[in-house]
């Protein structure tokens, strides 16, 4: 590549005693406080799990993390990066560089699942199956092109979209042998590493929307036409993708109800509406409880039988008590 | 302004009070209900919120480590007075999946605090069928409280 690397033009020391936006700082300490490393994960755990799968569900298995390491390479060293010449304040151009770095730690991550769990010959020939694969080389590709791209705006819709949309037909897997009891240290890792692009979706889609404040309104609608247009191409590519994943185990179906379910989500952390409807939404329950494992509906007052309208007594509190 | 003694709270007869950061998220859902809403401020120099009839709270849950710092401070705030604690009937968490064991949990430690059922948790700002299980779910809460108390 020979094109030059945009960097800021003119720097001045950070002062954290001078905030712009508190969003900057609540965003840098939840990052700072999630902070982990793959060695506090006791993957070992999981080698005897992970001979008990057969040698497609390993290969499948492998190739999965492989993709889902290219997009943590690509975050951690373009996409995070390509954001901080645009950043309106000192400190979110700070937290930039803590996403990708925390983005290099997911790509690293997967690695250490690999010696852990494999083969060096296992592990060269899922590296060069990413390499091969058509679609999964085209949604890196999209991404790339925009992160080159002059539209701060568009870089910032590409980078929630990688985030919070294009890392699910991979996460589906370690929650599918999760839910199944197999894996269950690799999941626990992967959780991680979820709750890490929650943060990181989250907050450029909130920078994405004040950088919107700021432009026409005309400028506004092409934005979010770019979004929608970006989000079908993406999503198509993502179907053929997990179907050439998939499709071997049978599991093809479930995973797009998850696509369209974390799709919405990368929308609203956008500002946008949801776009897929319910019915095609309805993840599997055993997938969501993986998740989250209180997730699902029967957690909700209005969703049970509401049989118990207690009210309790209600206690005195102070500031402390109210740290778990 | 000048900061001559305490602030004197903005008085809301709302049965639905919600707190909602820079995001904005929660208050895109809260107004996606179509009811009478009162916000929590944001910044302590502001007007605290007193609330004067029962009501339910919707309270987002910004992710965390355990469950420390998963109140908003200005919902611990607003519930620190005993008389808008007195009136709270139910909660409302918002959060991300994402999140795992701690998905809502402000909603789930505000509930065994103060006594009072987690009604509902939705995503980031709701999908249309939150809103409609929401505006439902609202509407018959409070009318089978105002048949076992008044």
């Amino acid at each position: 590549m020979t094109e030059k690397v945009k960097l800021l033009s003119h720097v001045e020391a950070i002062n954290w005693n001078r905030i712009q936006d508190d969003k900057d700082v609540d965003v840098w300490n939840r990052l700072v406080n999630n902070f982990w490393l793959p060695e506090k994960v006791p993957l070992s755990n999981d080698v005897q799990s992970w001979n008990t799968l057969t040698p497609a569900e390993q290969q499948l298995t492998m190739r999965v993390f492989t993709g889902l390491t290219l997009l943590d390479t690509i975050q951690g060293t373009v996409g995070a990066v390509s954001l901080i010449p645009d950043a309106l304040t000192p400190h979110e151009e700070a937290v930039y560089t803590n996403i990708a770095f925390m983005e290099s730690v997911h790509a690293k991550s997967y690695s250490s699942i690999f010696s852990t769990l494999a083969s060096t010959k296992e592990i060269d020939e899922a590296f060069r199956w990413s390499t091969e694969n058509e679609n999964l080389q085209k949604k890196a590709q999209i991404v790339m092109d925009y992160y080159q791209g002059d539209d701060p705006l568009k870089r910032k819709v590409a980078s929630t979209l990688l985030e919070s949309f294009l890392f699910y037909s991979g996460f589906y897997l370690p929650m599918y042998w999760s839910s199944r009891a197999k894996l269950t240290n690799t999941a626990d890792l992967i959780r991680l590493i979820i709750r890490d692009e929650a943060v990181h979706g989250y907050y450029i889609g909130y920078k994405f929307q004040k950088g919107l404040e700021r432009v026409s309104e005309e400028k506004r609608q092409e934005i979010k036409d770019y979004t929608f247009e970006l989000l079908f191409e993406l999503y198509e590519n993502e179907v053929q993708y997990t179907h050439d994943l998939y499709d071997g185990v049978g599991l093809a179906e479930d995973v797009k109800k998850f696509l369209h379910y974390n799709a919405n989500k990368a929308l609203m952390n956008l500002g946008y509406e949801a776009m897929f409807p319910a019915s095609v939404t309805d993840v599997n329950p055993a997938i969501l409880s993986a998740l989250s494992p209180n997730a699902d509906e029967n957690h909700d007052f209005f969703s049970g039988s509401g049989s118990s309208y207690v009210i309790g007594k209600a206690v005195n509190t102070e500031d402390e008590d109210w740290d778990f | 302004m000048d900061s001559s003694g305490p602030v004197p709270p903005v008085v809301t007869g709302s049965r639905l009070i919600y707190f909602s950061s820079a995001s904005e998220n929660t208050s895109r859902f809260v107004s996606k209900l179509g009811r009478e809403v009162a916000r929590i401020p944001l910044l302590a120099k502001e007007a605290p919120l007193l609330a004067t009839r029962p009501f339910v709270l919707v309270v987002p849950t910004y992710g965390g480590t355990g469950g420390e710092g998963s109140v908003p401070k200005q919902v611990i705030r607003f519930l620190n007075n005993p008389q808008n604690r007195e009136l709270l009937r139910g909660v409302i968490g918002a959060g991300n999946t994402n999140f795992g064991d701690n998905y809502c949990m402000a909603g789930d430690i505000i509930a065994a605090k103060c006594g009072v059922p987690h009604l509902y948790r939705f995503e980031l700002m709701g999908t249309p069928e939150d809103v409609a299980r929401v505006n439902n779910g609202l509407d018959t809460f409070w009318t089978r409280l105002s048949q076992t108390q008044k």
